[in-house]
Order: C-alpha cells, then structure tokens, then sequence
C-alpha cells in the first residue's frame, strides 16, 4: 500500500489558522468561503440534478408535463370560459411564458424551504458554508426549466411569434426569479431547521403567491397607477417581463421592475443574514 | 499558542435545550388555556429571537463544560468515556458542526472530520459518482479526488461494480467505498469518530495501516472510540470524558485502564487493613493482593510482551494446616482463561505462622489482549481427598489490562489488530521438509 505522502515540514506561513468560539448576533455572510466551497455547490447540484427523475418512467418528461398541462388547464378555464384577457396574444403562450419562470421560483423557493431538514445528515456531521444547501436547492431546478423553456420556444415557433431585440433581457429577470426564490429560501429554510410549522406554510404560500401574480391574467388588468406598487411582488415583474422579453407584449416592465429588483434584493440579503444568525444552531435543531 | 501546537481548547462548554419546561396544570380550564395562549407566547419568543423559548424547550444540559486541552503536532489522541459523556459534541465542536456556548478552540492546521463514513453518499448514484460527490464533501477538490481515484477504487476492492449505482452495494461494499475516500483525504488533523468498526477483519486491518500511516507521516489525529484495545494501541494520549468534564488526560494505555477498571468497580490492588474483616478464617488471613510488572511495582495496564505478577500477601495463623496459593484468571465476559497453583514442595508441608508474600508470575507472550479479572484462593488441595477446602477464596479480587502498545514481535508476530483468542502464547514452531 502506498504512504500517504505528507511533509511533515510544516510552513508556519500556510498552515491555515481557525478560532472556535461561540457565535452571537449576526454575522458577516461569508461569501469567500463560500466561493472556496463552490465544488461543493457543484456535486451537490449534479447530485441532485442526477438523481431527481431516477426511478421513473416518464423521467424529465415531468418537467415538461407539469407546466404543460397547467397550460392547458388555465387556457380552458380561464382562457375559453372566464374570457380572461392575454394583451392580444394567443393565451396558451401567454401563459406558458408566465408558468414557466414561477415554476422554477415555486420549485427552487419549497426545494430550499426544506433543504435544510433534507439535508440534515451532511450538516450533522461535515462542516461546510450552510448557504450551500439552499443555493443548490434552487439552483438544481435549472434542467427542468430549461427542458420547459425549449417547449416555449418550440410554441413560440408554432404560433409565429419572432421575439424581439428585449430577449437579451431573459437570462436578467431569470436571476431575478433565482435571487427572489432564494431569498424567500434563505429566510424559511432557516426557520424550518427550528419550526417545522413552515413545511406546512410553504404550500400555502406558494399557492397564495400564485395567485397574486400575473400568470392566469395580465397585469394590465390593474390600473396605471398600481402597477407600480404590483412590482412589490417580485415575480410580477419577472413574469412580465419575461412576455415582454419573448412575446413582445407591451408591458415594457419599467418602474415595476425597479421596485421588483430592489425586494427581491432586499429579500436576499436580509435572508442571508437571518440565516447566518441562524446556523450556528442548525446541527442541534435538526 | 506556540508553533508546534495543534489545537488547544480553553473553557470550551457546549449548553443544550434538552425537552420541555414541565408545567403541571391543575384544571381542565387552565390547560384548555395553556392551549390557546402556548402559541402566541411561542410567537413572541421567536419576535424576540429566543429560539429555545419558541420551542418550549427550557430544560438545559451541559453536554460539555469547561473543557481545556492542548494537542500538539503529530499526536494522536484518544476520547474516551461512557455514552453521553461528551465525546462526539467536542469532536462536533473541533470540526465546526456545531459552535461552543462558551471558551474557544484555536486549531493550527487544515481539519479532516470524519464523524460518519458514508456521509452523503446517494443510493442512485454510482460508486463513481459517489467518490467524486463525497470527495467534494470531505474537501478535496476534483482535482484531488481525480489524481487519487485509481488509489481509492484499489484500496475499496470494488473495482467491478464501481459504475453501479450504490443502492445494489452490499453494506459492507458500501462502508468499504465510503471508508476508502475518506482514507484518502490528507488534513493537518484527522478528526474520527468511531469509524474504524466497518467491514471485515480484511479491511479492518487495511485501515488500520492507513491509519497508522497517517500518524507516522506526522499528522495529528484525534479518535472517539469504544474500542479500548485500538484506543491503546494506536493513540499516545487519551483523554477521559465524564459528564462533560476531562477526568483523566495522560499516557493513552494507563487511562484506558484506569478506565476500564473504574468502569468495572476493579483495581489493581487491593487491601485488608482490618485484619478481623480481611478474607480467610482463623487459620489464614490475606492482607493484600496486587498485579505487579517485573520491577514489582503495581501495574495497571501490561504490555502482553512482558510478564505479569500476581502477588498474594497473607499470614498463617494455624501451623498444622497446608494452604496452596492459587489463581484463576477470566477474561471480561467470564471466559475463564487459565489456572494456577503453586506446586512446590514448600505448600505440601504446613509452614510456620508468620506472614507470607506469594507472586504467581503469568509469563511474556501469554496472554491476549483486553481486560483480565483474578481471583485468588488459598486452599488444601492435597491432604485431602475429595473436594479441596477452601480456606481463603476472593472472587475477582484484582484486575488488569493487557495491551498490545509496545509493538515488536509477540505471540500475534506484527498482526497490528485485536485477534479474539484467550490466549496468544508464543509457541516453538517445528518445520521439516517431508
């Protein structure tokens, strides 16, 4: 058997040095360490990615089936029967350019919301920046949209719709579905670790969410003067301007857009914050 | 903290909410209304950031208080001590799972834990993928587990089913992959927890070289176990834990058998001071009995390549009488290991009154390793016929242990693990070519 080769020459100036001591109040979040543990982030991501559709007969075929058959829900139900209104494109597109981005917010912000208590095992005995797990939580929807996004495209080539220069615009409000669904993560993922109370307001609130957002029905449906204030609601301003960005939908997303950044912001850094607070706790908790 | 220091603990204490505040409630009224206000008054606690009173988690417990100690470069150190004793919460704390309440650890050096083997290992992926996925887990780069892959899938020995997913491993694979990546990780300090009781004796003894390597190339090692035999024979120190404080921290094999005999309410020596109340009768009386090394000193803890004695210190109070000394030695699951009674011509005739010192010395490269328990009889085994009488007979009177620390050739030549028998002699081995 080969030694393990180790000099046992130590170097004072890179031996790494570390003081344990007890944490309180916050503290800062981290983000060179964690950009040391990105390989982390990486397996954990592949991990998940990997194993999410093993065992199954219909595999990533699910990724497309759940948005695709809310689309055909909506279309019927809303579309044909209640008259909603599609800014004068066909509604199935219209809504399926809206179900698309809020599935993987809805997916990322309930995979993260638990991921700590899924996770437990590693957090119980390896040490790592904790904001790994919800990062990849989110971040491992991103097959799964991409598979749905190809079928919008596939749509889009069906009902003739050329997209405008605004698509450069996507892969932004996609970060922005990415930032807001792991700041809401960030916050109930660290109240999850100590009340398990959130696993069972998380359905909740992502339906409630739903509703808020302009998926089913346009945002021009508020008056002017409110659509400022609609913004407050980060997906709206994700969801309209992704049919802005693809459908061309005259909803350029200005001001509401700007109020939708600054709360998803705001979400994720006071997420990251509370969860840094928290983590110290997380090993005995879960 | 001087350079060639590793760790050093000082006051560290670890404080846990452990079960709710217990609150009898004298009406059906006043439960119903502890009902309906628990949740408002848990909301507050949460409003006010005291988690554990969210909870209703208000009995405490110090898993560890004041803990200090200092680890230099190189060694390798053993924490010992029964269940519950604090042992996994203070490698938990060295290994950054979970933070003190109190003191602080400075560590010098890039940490290795390995408190599980097997952590994050997935079931649908393949061996392959799971090295490189629990590689990343442990902190090695890509890169790292790239280079050492060939080496890890050889040390494993399941090269045939290494692009199979993990789930249709037998346990045993599984431990013996998972074993072999963290093997192969290469931290300053190696934090274990009672990880090396994986596999069969086979690849028990592989990681043990492993481990044994990685102390030689100069690394620290830190290692929880119950497995006193290992602690002995791999660590230099050991570290007593009692509800949460250090008791004992010194040579590895003298605490571990300070342990194990404390543990079994057993010593070395033992002594009658009151002569009416000592064991025996009116003809015969002991005084004391000891296990003793070679220089006659008391000895907790042998090494089974050195002689033992067992010294009988009586005094004859009839002179007509014929008392044997004699030993019965038992292993500590009551295997009994050996007899012996002094033969000599001397114990066929009665003697004088007077006090008398026996030793009965169990030679070098007998005796296997673990805990042995003797106990000593004086008796008459050859005026009379028939049952031998019994003048003198105390059950487990001592105890000791029996280490294999020393290394160097005995009767298990360089076998470095534990190899169950009751005795290990070494024997003259005859070989002749037929």
């Amino acid at each position: 058997m080969k030694i393990l080769s180790t000099s046992t020459v130590h170097d004072a100036a890179s031996i790494p040095f570390l003081r344990i001591e007890p944490s309180r109040g916050w503290r800062n979040l981290g983000l060179g360490e964690l950009w040391d543990y990105r390989g982390l982030l990486y397996f954990l991501v592949l991990r998940d990615i990997k194993v999410k559709y093993k065992q199954t007969v219909i595999g990533a075929g699910w990724a497309v089936i759940q948005p695709l058959f809310t689309m055909v829900v909506f279309t019927l139900f809303f579309g044909k029967l209640a008259k909603i209104p599609s800014d004068g494109i066909p509604y199935p597109i219209f809504s399926f350019a809206a179900i698309v981005p809020w599935g993987f917010f809805a997916n990322g912000l309930s995979q993260a919301s638990g991921s700590l208590v899924t996770g437990g095992g590693l957090i119980k005995r390896i040490y790592f920046p904790r904001l790994i797990i919800p990062i990849a939580a989110v971040l491992s929807g991103s097959v799964d949209f991409l598979l749905a996004f190809a079928i919008l495209l596939v749509m889009m080539v069906y009902f003739g719709i050329t997209p405008t220069f605004a698509v450069v615009w996507v892969p932004m409000l996609l970060l922005l579905a990415v930032v807001t669904s792991l700041g809401v993560g960030l916050w109930l993922s660290a109240l999850n670790a100590q009340f398990r109370d959130v696993r069972y307001a998380v359905g909740f609130l992502v339906q409630m969410w739903l509703y808020c957002t302009p998926i089913a029905y346009p945002s021009s449906l508020l008056p002017e003067k409110w659509q400022v204030i609609y913004g407050l609601n980060p997906m709206a301003g994700v969801v309209e301007g992704f049919r802005w960005a693809l459908l061309g939908t005259d909803t350029a997303p200005g001001p509401m857009l700007i109020v939708s950044v600054a709360v998803s912001l705001t979400l994720l850094v006071t997420g990251g914050y509370y969860f840094r607070r928290m983590e110290k706790n997380f090993a005995d908790v879960i | 903290m001087s350079e060639n220091t590793a760790i050093r603990a000082e006051g560290v204490g670890k404080e846990y909410y452990i079960g709710a505040s217990k609150t009898k409630y004298q009406t059906f009224g006043e439960a119903v209304t502890n009902t309906v206000t628990q949740p408002f008054r848990k909301v507050a606690g949460l409003i006010r950031g005291r988690a554990a009173a969210a909870s209703g988690l208000e009995e405490r417990i110090w898993a560890l208080n004041d803990v200090s100690f200092e680890i230099k470069h190189g060694e390798a150190v053993g924490i010992i001590g029964k269940n519950g004793a604090g042992k996994t919460t203070l490698l938990k704390i060295l290994a950054r799972i979970t933070s003190p309440t109190t003191g602080h650890v400075d560590i010098r050096g890039r940490v290795g834990a390995l408190l599980e083997v097997g952590t994050g290992f997935h079931p649908e992926l393949t061996g392959r993928e799971n090295i490189y996925l629990n590689g990343a887990i442990l902190g090695m780069s890509k890169g790292d587990v790239t280079r050492k892959f060939d080496e890890i899938v050889d040390f494993s020995g399941v090269e045939r089913f290494i692009d199979t997913p993990v789930k249709h491993y037998s346990s045993g694979m599984h431990m013996r992959l998972a074993f072999s990546v963290a093997a192969h990780l290469e931290p300053d300090i190696l934090i274990i927890d009672e990880v090396l009781a994986v596999g069969d004796s086979e690849f028990q003894r592989k990681c043990f070289n492993k481990m044994e390597d990685a102390g030689q190339s100069g690394r620290t090692v830190l290692f929880v176990s119950h497995n006193m035999a290992a602690i002995a024979r791999f660590c230099d120190r050991a570290i007593l834990l009692e509800s949460g404080a250090i008791v004992e921290d010194g040579a590895a094999d003298s605490v571990v058998s300070g342990y194990l005999m404390a543990s079994m309410g057993k010593a070395a020596h033992q002594e009658w001071p009151e002569f009416e109340s000592a064991p025996g009768n009116e003809c015969v009386r002991v005084s004391s009995v000891r296990v003793v090394g070679a220089n006659r000193v008391t000895a907790e803890s042998i090494d089974m390549r050195r002689p033992v004695g067992i010294e009988i210190s009586f005094s004859i109070l009839k002179k007509e009488l014929i008392f044997v000394p004699a030993i019965s030695v038992f292993g500590d699951s009551g295997t009994h290991i050996l007899n012996a009674l002094d033969t000599s011509p001397k114990w066929r005739e009665p003697q004088e009154e007077g006090d008398y010192r026996v030793i009965a010395w169990i030679p070098a490269n007998l005796l296997n390793e673990g805990t042995l328990i003797v106990t000593v009889f004086l008796m008459d085994i050859w005026r009379y016929s028939g049952k031998p009488i019994k003048y003198a007979f105390i059950t487990e009177a001592v105890a000791f242990q029996v280490v294999d620390s020393e290394g160097g050739p005995s009767g298990k030549g360089d076998y470095p693990q534990h190899w169950q028998a009751a005795i290990y002699p070494m024997l003259e081995w005859d070989t002749t070519r037929a």
